[in-house]
């Protein structure tokens, strides 16, 4: 067996289910934005900040965020193994943009939990 | 008579400071046809210094895995008619250290596949005086699995192997792995799925189906790497 620390879950199973469930959680996330600026009428503020004014859409919009981190990092560490030979810039890089994805996300939380409905 | 141009990998560490290609030019009859193998022994008769790997000459040994127009394939089975085009450009198989011309290192495609241990094991305190039984329908699993020559066609058409050689079992380990785990007789399948849930072993092959398109024998390693996943997933769950 590869041990390996860098990963997201401790075994390949585990980051497999991961990968594919935080994949079904954005599709939908995905379908239900798309359905939603295709059917609405008219996009604006007043909308657009009632939309994620509920609490739903606030959970939603924050497993959406969660499933961007899981499979971002799962991801890029299946990329930058293949691609990325030198151990100490393949760590460098994979810190970066691990330290992206989780301040996506809370950048997301700080966002999107204050809003108020208009 | 057709003039064919063959151009050859070659490389000889002895003498040589880098690979390169040299084309040779053979004459064959209209219409004519020959294995790969056998225009290889032509070139040969030209410049015995190129070297390459045959034995059986029928796709049974798997010793001429080659990469030929692109495409791996086994030497002694792929007839020159089967390559497109009026040039024919031979390599050795694509991500393994070579050797000498259109030999390679097979070191780490060995280390792998001894990894999934290729062999029968049972604990079994009483064994049968005879003989380990199986029924027909036990024994039609092993169909399309235990056919695998090992000529490293698949493993060396796959990229997840190419970039992670010595972490990656790679197709023609995958298949022998699930050839074992789905034996009847073999009663270590927990211990056989425990040392391939990494994130590597098993879980690297993404599905681009490359093994299936070169194996000269027309397995499907992908089914079976499949197979060993959706066994992990029960195991897990």
């Amino acid at each position: 067996m590869v041990k390996v620390a860098t990963t997201f879950g401790r075994s390949g199973t585990t980051d497999y289910v991961l990968l594919r469930a935080s994949a079904i959680i954005l599709a939908l996330y995905a379908i239900f934005m798309v359905s939603f600026l295709v059917s609405a009428e008219t996009v604006n503020y007043a909308v657009w900040t009632n939309l994620f004014a509920g609490l739903g859409m606030k959970i939603f919009t924050m497993l959406a965020l969660t499933s961007v981190l899981i499979h971002g990092w799962i991801g890029i560490w299946q990329v930058l193994t293949d691609y990325i030979k030198r151990s100490g810039l393949r760590a460098f890089i994979q810190f970066v943009v691990c330290v992206m994805l989780i301040v996506c996300w809370f950048a997301g939380l700080l966002v999107v939990w204050p809003v108020e409905g208009v | 008579m057709k003039k064919l141009v063959i151009s050859v990998y070659r490389y000889n560490p002895d003498v040589d400071n880098a690979p390169y290609m040299k084309d040779y030019a053979l004459e064959v009859e209209d219409g004519q046809d020959m294995m790969v193998l056998d225009l290889l022994l032509k070139l040969k008769e030209q410049d015995p210094t190129l070297a390459f790997r045959r034995s059986c000459r029928e796709g049974v040994c798997g010793s001429d895995g080659l990469n030929m127009n692109g495409k791996n394939g086994l030497a002694c089975i792929t007839p020159m008619s089967a390559l497109k085009g009026n040039k024919i450009v031979i390599r050795p198989l694509p991500g393994l250290p070579v050797i000498r011309d259109l030999i390679v290192d097979m070191t780490q495609f060995y280390q792998q596949y001894e990894k999934i241990k290729p062999y029968l094991i049972n604990d079994d305190k009483t064994p049968p005086a005879r003989e380990r039984l199986q029924s027909p329908e036990e024994r039609a699993k092993l169909d399309g699995l235990y056919e695998c020559i090992l000529c490293a066609c698949c493993s060396t058409s796959c990229p997840s192997f190419w970039w992670n050689p010595e972490k990656f079992i790679g197709p023609a380990g995958l298949l022998q792995a699930y050839r074992f785990l789905i034996d009847s007789r073999d009663t270590a399948t927990e211990e056989r799925l425990g040392d391939l849930d990494d994130a590597f072993s098993v879980f690297r092959c993404h599905g681009i189906m490359n093994c299936v398109s070169v194996c000269p024998k027309g397995l499907n390693p992908t089914k079976a790497i499949g197979h060993i996943k959706s066994m992990l997933l029960s195991r897990a769950i």
